[in-house]
């Protein structure tokens, strides 16, 4: 069936621009899905709440050339709702989720814990049961891995901590000398209950815990936050605190791609390109602290617009920075291009060829070193991205130079926004006052953070209390497919594959 | 080649001197003397996540750029807590990384430090404690030093890794006097 055929029953959502919503009967799900994914549709999210009377609702968000849009899904607890995988192989693990923190199953086979390891009782759900049962003291568990047999075949366990300063996870390789057979990801060990917390504090002031669930991603959680409330609350932000929030989260993208290639030259063996980023990138935060308030904007977007406006010669010092950075970036590009060292290390390494992408859902920044040319500030503008209109980077690779390519692209371009933004800005209020939303709205806020698109999801409840809040980080797509990329590449260029997609451990595991 | 060497000149030394130690970070004192013995100015620190939301791991990541330059500090990362001398431990400790931090905490040789970073592992921070975070690093290791901040800058972590090593104000004002080597002024 085309997708035009459920056309009459769509209905407009507040928060990201363009938001559309379905509610669909259980016999509807499937099919639904099936005519998204004909109409090349890809899967953003997939949560479960409690709609009014409690019922159970799973929701599903879905992308493609006609916007997101909202599925939602009445369920009961008895019966087992029909999963995803085989259509979006990314919704398997969101299931498994769902089953750990609301109890809702699906019917896909791979029905084991992923969120959930021994440390507190199955029989808890954390998103739906007000008590919380007495814990037992924390133990190691066992956890199903698939085992690869053969002749030489043996296993290699990484983690949860790991050699270096990066967030705790565990992979599990299986090998035949060198090369990867497989690799299996094991998360959930930064679980420290995110979506349970968010229902403890007031909706006019959680948008402080939305900027961590990722440091690294903060100013996209927060505003993706802020998005969803204002909408709900019909609150217009100043236009002047679209600017800033824009600039705010140019500025993260380009911290974030400075450090990325920093450690990829230094994974490559190249020590010179660390230090020369690792100083750019101080160099930058040095110059936003001085612009905004601080090195990394955790408390800038607040309900409303911005906590802070620009300082006084904060244009200046950031301009003047973004100038060198742009002169820089381009003369370190040209020494990467040109080492055949670390051309080596790159090309070819770690693969994802754009057919696998589509297949799999690849989404952000590697899913665009692979052909998947999505970017919600072009293909789903907000203000002030509406009158930006930033050059969409893509590449076909699909390698480790791909997604080196892309930073590199997308530093530079993010430069010129911010030069850009910083001439046209509108003068005027950076923040308009914001009231609690009525109990039982819904509201969705999307924005392209530096890995890919971040999703909130917000349901208000009574009081200026949170009834349910989801966030989504691109992680949960990608994770899946770092587990192809190294595939027959060797155990040692792992930490370069792994780095060179930069995924996220707290974001994911929530 | 031509390129790199050129831009290592023009670049020059980056390297800013070092803050003095804070004292008022630390929260234990049993062994400060007894460490600084064994060590002297030299330290291998394990860090461990224990949940964090990745910022503090930011702000470590730039205690090695040029600019903080750790190594030149005789400070440095190693990767195994076998290794180090002491724990740098972030976040609150979610339930799922409590075996593997004491596992960690038991792994590194006698004596050892361990320094507690940021709001979350000063406090719990805004998770807290639940069915799935246990709050504050203390509340499953033993802490010597607390450096709040959310995140702490790399200046208040260098403050604060110092005031571990260090036994008094004025041990701590000779020593940042003698960390700013003559190469570091260069």
């Amino acid at each position: 069936m085309p997708l035009r055929a459920w056309d009459s029953r769509f209905g407009s959502l507040p928060g990201a621009p363009g938001l559309q919503a379905i509610r669909v009967s259980r016999e509807e799900w499937r099919p639904l899905a099936q005519d998204l994914l004909a109409a090349r549709f890809r899967l953003l999210a997939l949560w479960a709440s409690r709609g009014a009377n409690s019922e159970a609702i799973i929701h599903a968000v879905f992308f493609g050339e006609r916007g997101a849009l909202l599925v939602s899904m009445p369920v009961t607890p008895e019966e087992r709702y029909v999963g995803l995988e085989d259509l979006f192989p990314a919704a398997s693990r969101m299931q498994r989720a769902i089953a750990d923190l609301s109890g809702l199953h699906s019917t896909d086979e791979d029905n084991r814990p992923w969120l959930r390891h021994a440390s507190w009782p199955a029989g808890f759900r954390p998103l739906v049961d007000a008590e919380v049962p007495a814990l037992a003291e924390p133990v190691a568990d066992t956890y199903a891995f698939v085992s690869v047999e053969g002749d030489g075949v043996h296993e290699i366990p990484v983690g949860p901590i790991h050699a270096g300063t990066i967030e705790p996870g565990h992979f599990r390789f299986s090998v035949v000398g060198e090369k990867v057979l497989r690799l299996e990801e094991r998360l959930g060990y930064v679980h420290k209950g995110i979506e349970r917390r968010f229902t403890e504090l007031p909706i006019l002031e959680a948008h402080r815990l939305a900027a961590r669930v990722s440091g690294d991603s903060a100013v996209a959680f927060s505003w993706a936050y802020c998005q969803a409330l204002e909408g709900m609350s019909g609150v217009q932000i100043p236009a002047r605190a679209a600017w800033l929030r824009a600039l705010a989260l140019e500025l993260e993208r380009i911290a974030n791609h400075l450090g990325d290639l920093g450690a990829l030259g230094n994974d490559a063996g190249f020590a010179f390109g660390l230090a020369q980023f690792s100083r750019l990138k101080e160099d930058l935060l040095r110059a936003t602290h001085d612009a905004l308030g601080a090195r990394y904007l955790m408390g800038l977007i607040v309900p409303g617009g911005t906590r802070l406006d620009l300082s006084e010669g904060g244009a200046d010092r950031l301009r003047s920075c973004v100038r060198t950075l742009t002169k820089q970036v381009s003369e370190l590009r040209a020494i990467y291009d040109d080492h055949e060292g670390v051309r080596d290390r790159f090309i070819g390494a770690g693969t994802v060829a754009p057919p696998l992408a589509t297949r799999l859902g690849l989404i952000g920044l590697a899913g665009r070193a692979s052909g998947q040319a999505l970017d919600l500030r072009v293909d789903l503008p907000c203000e002030p991205y509406t009158e930006l209109s930033p050059v969409k980077v893509c590449h076909n690779e699909g390698d480790v130079a791909a997604r080196v390519a892309v930073r590199f692209d997308e530093t530079l371009e993010s430069c010129a926004l911010v030069e850009r933004i910083l001439a046209t800005m509108p003068a005027g209020a950076h923040i308009e006052h914001v009231q609690a939303p009525a109990a039982g709205s819904l509201g969705i806020g999307l924005i392209e953070g530096w890995r890919g698109p971040v999703l909130m999801a917000l349901e208000a409840g009574v009081d200026g209390s949170i009834r349910r809040c989801h966030p989504h980080d691109p992680s949960w797509q990608n994770w899946p497919v770092l587990e192809h990329a190294i595939i027959d590449n060797i155990v040692p260029d792992f930490p370069l594959i792994n780095k060179s997609f930069n995924l996220a451990y707290s974001g994911h595991d929530l | 080649m031509l390129k790199t060497l050129k831009q290592i000149a023009s670049i020059g030394i980056v390297t800013e001197p070092a803050p003095p130690a804070d004292e008022s970070l630390r929260v234990r004192d049993a062994l400060q003397e007894q460490i600084r013995s064994v060590l002297g100015r030299a330290l291998c620190i394990r860090h461990v996540d224990a949940g964090s939301c990745n910022g503090c791991e930011l702000e470590i990541h730039a205690l090695n750029n040029p600019v903080y330059n750790l190594e030149g500090l005789g400070i440095r990362f190693v990767a195994s807590p076998r290794h180090a001398d002491m724990l740098l431990v972030t976040g609150p400790v979610s339930r799922h990384m409590v075996v593997a931090l004491r596992r960690a905490y038991d792994a590194t040789p006698e004596p050892k430090l361990v320094v507690a970073l940021g709001d979350c592992g000063c406090t719990g921070g805004i998770f807290g404690e639940s069915y799935a975070s246990c709050g504050r690093v203390a509340n499953v290791i033993p802490v010597d030093v607390a450096i709040p901040g959310c995140p702490p800058s790399p200046t208040r972590i260098l403050q604060g890794i110092l005031a571990a090593l260090h036994t008094s104000r004025a041990s701590a004002a000779g020593a940042s006097e003698t960390l700013d080597s003559p190469a570091r002024r260069a």
